[in-house]
């Protein structure tokens, strides 16, 4: 079978050779040097608002609302009209945020020296997705890949896993910033005073911890082991941005969208995990557990598994999952180790290109072929992904955009990307010569016939737009 | 979601100029020039279009094609008019459209991508220039009559100069046209995976997006956009409409005759849509390069060399009538044994038309637009 090595170190691996990348000679030492050269805050994103500007916008809708719920009972039919109108303009300040981080990371992915890492980086946001359909999620979805993912994405397992989790996006995605031991201090007292609606468990981030960041379904935890574990979990909240009475506890001087632990509200005692006693720690209690999952061997596994598939087909081979696997569990998740190993595995570079590259791999390569800017300076980017069929930090569920063939390989997405690709090429298709573009984005993937059609093409436009349809640069 | 071309939505790509963007309120115009550009990309097979029927050898050259034109406008002694051009050969029939054949600009190689670059550049080698004919005429203009637009999703290089341009995109993600779906068929007819679902995609696809389809609807849509927004006062004066799909290599009989009731539904409601202003208005419709003289072995022909200009309009300096320094179509008449022989500029032909449209000094005209010549 002829390989495509350089095709597949620069889309595979990589995110699609830049216009301006010299040739890859070695195409190994070329990955693995970028791991030491990663840039966790690169411009576009150190560059953005941080979570206390994020939070701000929040406490500001939820002020909005409250004045608003007040001046609404004082008002006529008439006025209460104009409400929405209203309520859309305090929205808009949290949504600014949302469409500032798709352009920011659209923007470090397309300038990237190192793609690999960046890969990775959507990769791992993908496996702890959170999804902006939640609206307390959208203003912080791209602060949780900027700030939770990318600082960790380079060291062990278990310290993404507990960064991930303990970022506000996902505490108030799945729920956790409404969950309250149900004998916390707390929760005791208000039921002292006779409520019946006495704040309780929410078991949604202790569920999906186990099943989607860590063991993977079915993998033996039962619903006693969920429900230890989101006891464990509970006493971990965002100050100033969850519901209810538990906000009356913050310390006063916490800052709004910050991550605490307060133990009022912690579920006093052990609990016992997957046959593992985890004696009362307060706020360590749920990290040894989270440590613990992280070193699990049924984690090695799915996480090697979801690895080995980025890398390779739907059904990844076997070899390649056993050797992550080990791996994984030989060097305590580290990392670095499992990128390095899939770099030296013989099955990433065995075939051609197998993968369908998803809408956003698709459109991050097409931009890295090109000079000139393929979109206006007012092009909406997140409504351009949304329309592409994947919006970005939106998989509208805590398991992330499914990696298989099928998820994007659909008739009327093919579609949208012809139709895409030549309105791209309609704007600058005659400042580039797609002839001579095509064996270097392509390059041992670029067959005799994608060259034949595109030389044949009948306007550099219709060439250049022939490129981004060929059959290879659909696929990495 | 496939986004309809009837839903026309101000494009904010390239650089468009918000104060290029015609206001519909407005009534029309009293100043009276326009101006239209329309360009047929992929090179139009001007013996197909304007075929010289009286030629000796045009029957046994063309073969299975010979009979393309029978049933049209008889133009001359010489030429015939292509049958789905019925409304332009009614202009022709009342002098407002003239025929340039065999011009060619100074291009004479055939990649369409050189060849366009040529065309619409108006250098004198492909990518000598990074700004357009067009763009360089309006600075000859009066101020007023120097608004100019593309109906493209970004400035094309004809219109690129020194003076800003707007453009006008009808859908936010214009359909890919029929000739890129037809190309793309082919590439992916050996993929397992890529085969199935494109025709699929192809099934659905109603073909709307270039002037040939929906039985030449849609360059009546086109023509009709393109009127409504020249006629308002502040409206563009000087307008290019790109056309696609031309490049004929096999089945021309069919997609050249479906290309051309396209074009002729695109000028008659052109001329329907300006009313009383068409007395005012050229349009000039030309393409990269012609076609072979010969038939090829897919019922189609090959890139070539010569073709034909039209010249549309209200008042044409010699409408009604082909223009011709005809070479023959014998072997030994033909440019490289193969290709129509060009025996007269294009960008003079261009050059000659603006200057009597706008009375400008037909020396400075050719300078401007052609400063490499």
């Amino acid at each position: 079978m002829d390989m495509a090595t350089q095709y597949l170190a620069a889309n595979r691996f990589g995110l699609g050779r830049r216009y301006d990348d010299p040739a890859i000679s070695d195409v190994q030492g070329w990955l693995t040097r970028q791991l030491g050269e990663y840039d966790p805050a690169p411009a576009a994103i150190a560059a953005l608002a941080g979570r206390g500007a994020i939070a701000a916008a929040y406490v500001e809708y939820q002020e909005d609302r409250r004045a608003m719920r007040a001046e609404a009972a004082a008002m006529s039919d008439e006025e209460k009209g104009m409400t929405p109108e209203l309520r859309r303009l305090s929205r808009s300040a949290i949504r600014r945020h949302y469409v500032d981080a798709t352009a920011a990371r659209l923007s470090a992915a397309v300038a990237t020296q190192t793609p690999f890492p960046e890969r990775l980086v959507h990769f791992w946001a993908n496996h702890f997705a959170v999804s902006a359909d939640k609206q307390t999620v959208i203003g912080f979805a791209g602060n949780h890949e900027f700030e939770a993912i990318r600082p960790h994405i380079m060291g062990k397992f278990a310290d993404l896993l507990i960064a991930a989790v303990r970022h506000p996006a996902m505490l108030l995605y799945l729920d956790q910033a409404q969950s309250f031991g149900p004998d916390s201090v707390f929760a005791t007292r208000v039921r002292g005073r006779g409520n019946r609606q006495a704040p309780g468990l929410n078991e949604n981030l202790a569920r999906e911890i186990l099943e989607l960041h860590t063991l993977g379904v079915r993998t033996g935890y039962t619903q006693t082991d969920v429900t230890s574990f989101a006891k464990a979990l509970t006493g971990l909240t965002v100050a100033g941005l969850g519901r209810g009475a538990g906000q009356r506890l913050m310390p006063a001087d916490a800052q709004p969208g910050e991550t605490l632990f307060i133990d009022r509200l912690h579920e006093p005692g052990a609990q016992t995990i997957l046959g593992k006693r985890y004696n009362e720690m307060g706020a360590k209690q749920a990290e040894t557990v989270l440590r613990d999952l992280a070193a699990h061997p049924a984690t090695a596994r799915h996480v090697a598994t979801k690895l080995a598939r980025h890398f390779t087909a739907d059904d990844p081979p076997a070899a390649l999952v056993d050797r992550l696997a080990a791996d994984f569990l030989k060097t305590g998740g580290d990392l670095p180790s499992l990128y390095r190993t899939l770099i030296a595995s013989p099955e990433p570079w065995a075939a051609r290109p197998a993968m369908f590259k998803s809408p956003w791999d698709w459109t991050v390569s097409m931009l890295r072929a090109l000079k000139a800017p393929a979109f206006g300076e007012r092009q909406n980017i997140a409504a351009m992904f949304t329309q592409l069929g994947q919006p970005i930090w939106r998989p509208g569920s805590p398991a992330g955009y499914d990696d298989k063939v099928a998820t994007w390989a659909g008739s009327a997405a093919l579609m949208q990307r012809v139709e895409l690709a030549s309105r791209v090429a309609g704007r600058i298709g005659d400042r580039v010569d797609a002839r001579q573009l095509a064996p270097l984005v392509l390059a041992d993937a670029l067959t005799p016939e994608t060259g034949q059609a595109i030389a044949r093409a009948d306007s550099p436009g219709q060439g250049l737009a022939m490129l981004f349809a060929s059959p290879a640069f659909l696929r990495r | 979601m496939i986004l309809s071309r009837r839903s026309v939505i101000l494009s904010s790509l390239g650089v468009a100029a918000a104060g290029a963007i015609p206001n519909f309120a407005y009534a029309a115009a009293t100043t009276p020039k326009r101006l239209v550009f329309i360009i047929q990309r992929g090179a139009a097979d001007g013996l197909a279009i304007v075929a010289p029927t009286g030629d000796p050898a045009f029957a046994s050259a063309r073969r299975a094609l010979a009979d393309e034109t029978a049933g049209g406008t008889k133009l001359d002694g010489m030429f015939t008019l292509h049958p789905a051009l019925a409304a332009t050969g009614g202009l022709y029939a009342g002098r407002q459209a003239h025929f340039a054949h065999a011009v060619a600009t100074a291009y004479r190689d055939r990649s369409h991508f050189d060849g366009q670059n040529m065309l619409e550049g108006g250098g004198s080698r492909p990518y000598g220039r990074d700004d357009g004919w067009v763009g360089r005429l309006l600075t000859l203009l009066p101020p007023a009559e120097r608004d100019a637009l593309a109906i493209a999703p970004a400035v094309p290089l004809a219109l690129r100069g020194t003076l800003q341009v707007g453009t006008y995109a009808p859908s936010r993600l214009p359909q890919a046209d029929s000739d890129l779906i037809a190309r793309l068929s082919g590439l992916y007819a050996d993929d397992p995976l890529l085969h199935p679902l494109w025709d699929s995609a192809v099934k659905t696809q109603e073909l709307a997006g270039d002037i040939g389809g929906n039985n030449g609807r849609n360059g009546a849509d086109l023509g009709k956009l393109a009127a409504s927004l020249m006629l308002p006062a502040d409206g563009a004066r000087v307008m290019m409409v790109e056309t696609g799909g031309w490049d004929t290599h096999s089945g021309q009989r069919g997609r050249i005759a479906a290309q051309l009731r396209g074009l002729d539904q695109l000028v008659g409601a052109l001329q329907t849509g300006l009313g009383p202003v068409w007395t005012d208005t050229l349009v000039i419709v030309a393409t990269e390069f012609g076609r072979t003289v010969e038939v090829n072995g897919t019922g189609g022909t090959d890139h070539g060399t010569a073709s034909t200009a039209m010249l549309l309009g209200g008042g044409l300096a010699q409408g009604g009538m082909v223009s011709a320094d005809w070479p023959g179509l014998a072997t030994a008449a033909r440019f490289d044994g193969r290709d129509l022989r060009p025996t007269r500029s294009l960008e003079s032909v261009i050059a000659g038309a603006v200057a009597h449209h706008y009375a400008l000094d037909p020396k400075q005209v050719m300078t401007t637009l052609y400063p490499d010549a």
